[in-house]
């Protein structure tokens, strides 16, 4: 058996016994204590996960003995301001009910990602970016305060002035440098409940992003659905989406419902998503975008969460499990980069539905956090015996271009290659020695990135 | 709805707190932890800004000399509640309470004896008052004698027959009495155990308790598909239940 292959097959290897997942479908060893009371339950834990949105291995245990603490049911909150739109709650606060509860108010979270079934601890950990990141910036710059329980077992609190070396470390830190039980950040507010967007055709990659860099000045979110299925001339063409919540006067009266909750009631077959299937998905995306350009009121559910209408969408890649690559491409590295990249993205041949491209802003203050002035793409790969080979080979333009990849959807970056591309790891590094010099915290993720032990 | 919850801080109770709370019910919060009773008020205070406040008070079902202490403090704060809920109790394995004899002793008089003492105390005040509405944790592992829950099915057993007495002594007083018998619900207190399958979430046992206290029902199986299982379990003979493991 080829290396390749081999990775490949222990990571598909489904061990007897219980087992834990995240949104890759790839079960590890292992279970997890679900509690209300995180002051207790991390006590001695080696990692939190929340909903297990992420879609890699960083939620998952190392061992399967690994104490891992889920968080989803330390939910309260614990006090919100509406004066300021200040709001603290326990780390298992899920973002639907921030949404459900708070949009009515006039109020909706500073950042969102694509789905809103992810724990605040979570948004935390991963600081994920979302449609404004071009604007506002990832979630961490919109945390105020944490409060954190050490590896030592110790509970700390930490903010931008206080202990601030932990606070940038634990936003994007993947839970590594402790378990996060409380978060205090700021609510924006909403002028309705309805977004007002705007949305085009594009014919190919380079009027992509030249199309998103003209609306970010324009639109506070921005981002693009490609079909990365296409070669030649119409490579990466998709639709661009831009909108803004819509002014008082410009909304409906009525306040729009949220989504369904539609369960794909069991694991489809492989075959579904196969490249047949999932080229004409994405044509008939691209043409029913009839018009070249519309403007539209809609809800902000099919706006943000356009997946979220079916629950566990994840099983449509049937049991081999699947898995995300998102990277991003520095706007130095040049306009042809992105190109270059749909290119060699092609050609390996991904056989994805599901590609989203978005311009990302500067830098915020997480350590190890995604985002860089540049191009994020993310695209969705069932796991087929090839998938190493395609992540080694994306990764490798990745490292030319000065580029990196998104911890929280990566399963199978190997860890040379995962050095090469982050020079701040060095950095991380040296915080965990000041917090956790034994390394008591670790995942599935830092073994095989990070070089913990197993 | 006027309601008391003792245990309200967590699991089921959080959950039916939230739910009375989102309908706009007034709801009052018993529980032996200060902090947790505090967190667990703001929540409610953050989630509907513009409800009364829920109160709070301390009541230990370990201390029962407090039950009359802490319903003058829910009455005051409620201004005369109609309504009592009691999801409060302990839980342990068996091995657990058979190494530990003490232990077990605590079991036994938190879940039965104090909470029946407790029950007693609230159902004078809501008799007083021309009748109200009681609604009280037992489990199914009180339906039958079982090997894994021998001791705390026992407590719950006996908590069963206490609650269907009171609704036949005095549903024709009004007050309606309700026994609920949750199947395996995950919460904190099943959190070490691996969840069999229809294992129930606490925000739809609450919904289905609420929805029994408005329809006065005197007993609850839930999540529901639990009442067919414990129909079977009932009608197993004793040399099967001697030779199976639960
Ligand atoms: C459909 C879909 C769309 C998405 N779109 C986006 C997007 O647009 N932008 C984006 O940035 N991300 C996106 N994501 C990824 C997702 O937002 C992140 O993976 C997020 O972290 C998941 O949150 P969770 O609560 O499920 O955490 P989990 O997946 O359970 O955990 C993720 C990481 O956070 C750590 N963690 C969780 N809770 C704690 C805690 N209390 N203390 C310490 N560490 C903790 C875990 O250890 C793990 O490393 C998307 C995911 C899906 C499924
Ligand atoms: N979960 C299940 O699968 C299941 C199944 C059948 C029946 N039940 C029954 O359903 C009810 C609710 O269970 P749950 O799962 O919601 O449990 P839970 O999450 O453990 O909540 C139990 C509550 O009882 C409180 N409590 C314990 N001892 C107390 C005492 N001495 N005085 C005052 N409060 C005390 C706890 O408060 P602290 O936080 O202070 O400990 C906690 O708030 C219980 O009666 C249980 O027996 C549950």
């Amino acid at each position: 058996m080829s290396s390749r292959a081999s990775t490949v097959s222990t990571a598909l290897a489904v061990a007897p016994g219980p087992s834990l997942s995240a949104w890759g479908m790839l079960p590890m060893p292992g279970t997890e204590i679900i509690t209300e009371d995180l002051s207790h339950s991390t006590l001695d834990a080696v990692l939190s996960r929340g909903l297990g949105r992420s879609y890699g291995d960083s939620s998952l245990p190392a061992r399967a003995t690994d104490r891992v603490v889920a968080t989803r049911h330390a939910n309260r909150i614990l006090g919100f301001d509406p004066e300021t739109g200040i709001l603290r709650v326990e780390a298992g606060f899920a973002l639907a009910e921030l949404n459900r509860l708070f949009m009515p108010l006039g109020f909706f979270s500073p950042v969102t990602p694509g789905t809103k079934f992810v724990t605040v601890g979570g948004m935390v950990a991963s600081d994920v970016h979302g449609k404004n990141h071009h604007r506002e910036g990832c979630f961490g710059a919109h945390v105020r305060w944490l409060k954190v329980r050490l590896a030592d077992n110790s509970v700390v609190t930490c903010s931008p002035t206080e202990l601030p070396d932990l606070f940038d470390g634990t936003i994007g830190g993947m839970g590594l440098l402790g378990h996060i039980l409380e978060v205090e950040f700021t609510l924006h507010r909403i002028p309705s409940q309805w977004v007002y967007m705007e949305s085009e055709r594009v014919p190919d990659i380079d009027s992509f992003i030249s199309g998103l860099n003209t609306a970010a000045p324009k639109w506070p979110m921005t981002m693009g659905w490609i079909d990365c299925l296409t070669r030649g001339r119409s490579m990466g063409r998709g639709v661009l989406m831009a909108g803004r919540w819509a002014e008082a006067h410009e909304a409906p009266a009525t306040t729009p419902r949220l989504g369904p909750k539609i369960t794909l009631p069991f694991m489809l077959p492989n075959w579904l998503l196969n490249p047949l299937t999932a080229s004409l998905f994405n044509f008939a995306y691209y043409w029913r975008h009839f018009q070249k350009k519309k403007t539209t009121l809609v809800k902000p559910e099919p706006f943000f969460y356009p997946l979220d209408a079916i629950l566990h969408w994840n099983r449509a890649y049937g049991a081999r499990g699947f898995t995300q690559y998102q990277c991003v491409l520095p706007r130095r590295a040049g306009e042809k980069a992105v190109s270059a990249f749909m290119e060699r993205l092609t050609a390996l041949g991904g056989a994805s539905p599901l590609c989203v491209i978005k311009d990302c802003g500067e830098e915020g203050r997480g350590v190890l956090s995604f985002p860089m002035e540049g191009t994020s793409i993310a695209v969705d790969m069932a796991v087929s015996p090839d998938i190493q080979h395609i992540v080694d080979n994306l990764n490798a333009f990745v490292i030319e271009t000065g580029g990196r990849i998104y911890l929280t959807k990566d399963r199978f970056t190997r860890a040379d290659q995962f050095r090469k591309m982050e020079p701040r790891l060095d950095r991380f590094m040296a915080l965990r020695d000041k917090y956790d010099p034994q390394r008591r915290l670790r995942s599935a993720q830092s073994v095989r990135l990070f070089g913990d032990r197993a | 709805m006027k309601a008391v919850i003792l245990g309200g801080t967590n699991g089921i109770g959080r959950a039916i707190a939230r739910h009375l709370a989102e309908r706009g019910d007034a709801v009052f919060l018993l529980g032996r932890d200060a902090d947790e009773l505090e967190r667990s008020a703001a929540d409610l205070k953050a989630r509907h800004p513009k409800q009364r406040p829920a109160g709070t008070a301390l009541c230990d079902l370990e201390a029962p000399e407090g039950f009359a202490a802490a319903l003058d403090a829910a009455d005051a704060g409620l201004d005369r509640f109609d309504t009592v809920i009691v999801t409060a109790a302990m839980f342990a394995t068996q091995d657990r309470l058979e190494a530990d004899i003490a232990f077990t002793q605590r079991l036994l008089t938190v879940n039965f004896a104090n909470t029946v003492v407790f029950c007693e105390h609230v159902k004078k005040r809501l008799l007083a008052r021309g009748g109200g509405r009681l609604a009280v944790f037992s489990s199914v592992a009180g339906d039958r004698g079982r090997k894994p829950v021998a001791l705390y099915g026992a407590s719950k057993a006996g908590l069963s027959a206490y609650l269907e007495a009171l609704d036949h002594k005095h549903h024709a007083d009004k007050l309606a009495v309700l026994c609920v018998k949750p199947g395996f619900v995950k919460t904190g207190m099943t959190a070490g155990l691996k969840p069999p399958p229809f294992a129930g979430e606490p925000e739809g046992v609450a919904r289905d308790v609420v929805r029994a206290l408005d329809r006065r029902k005197p007993m609850l199986y839930t999540p529901s598909m639990w009442q067919l299982v414990m129909a079977v379990i009932k009608r197993l003979p004793r040399f099967v239940m001697r030779k199976i493991g639960f």
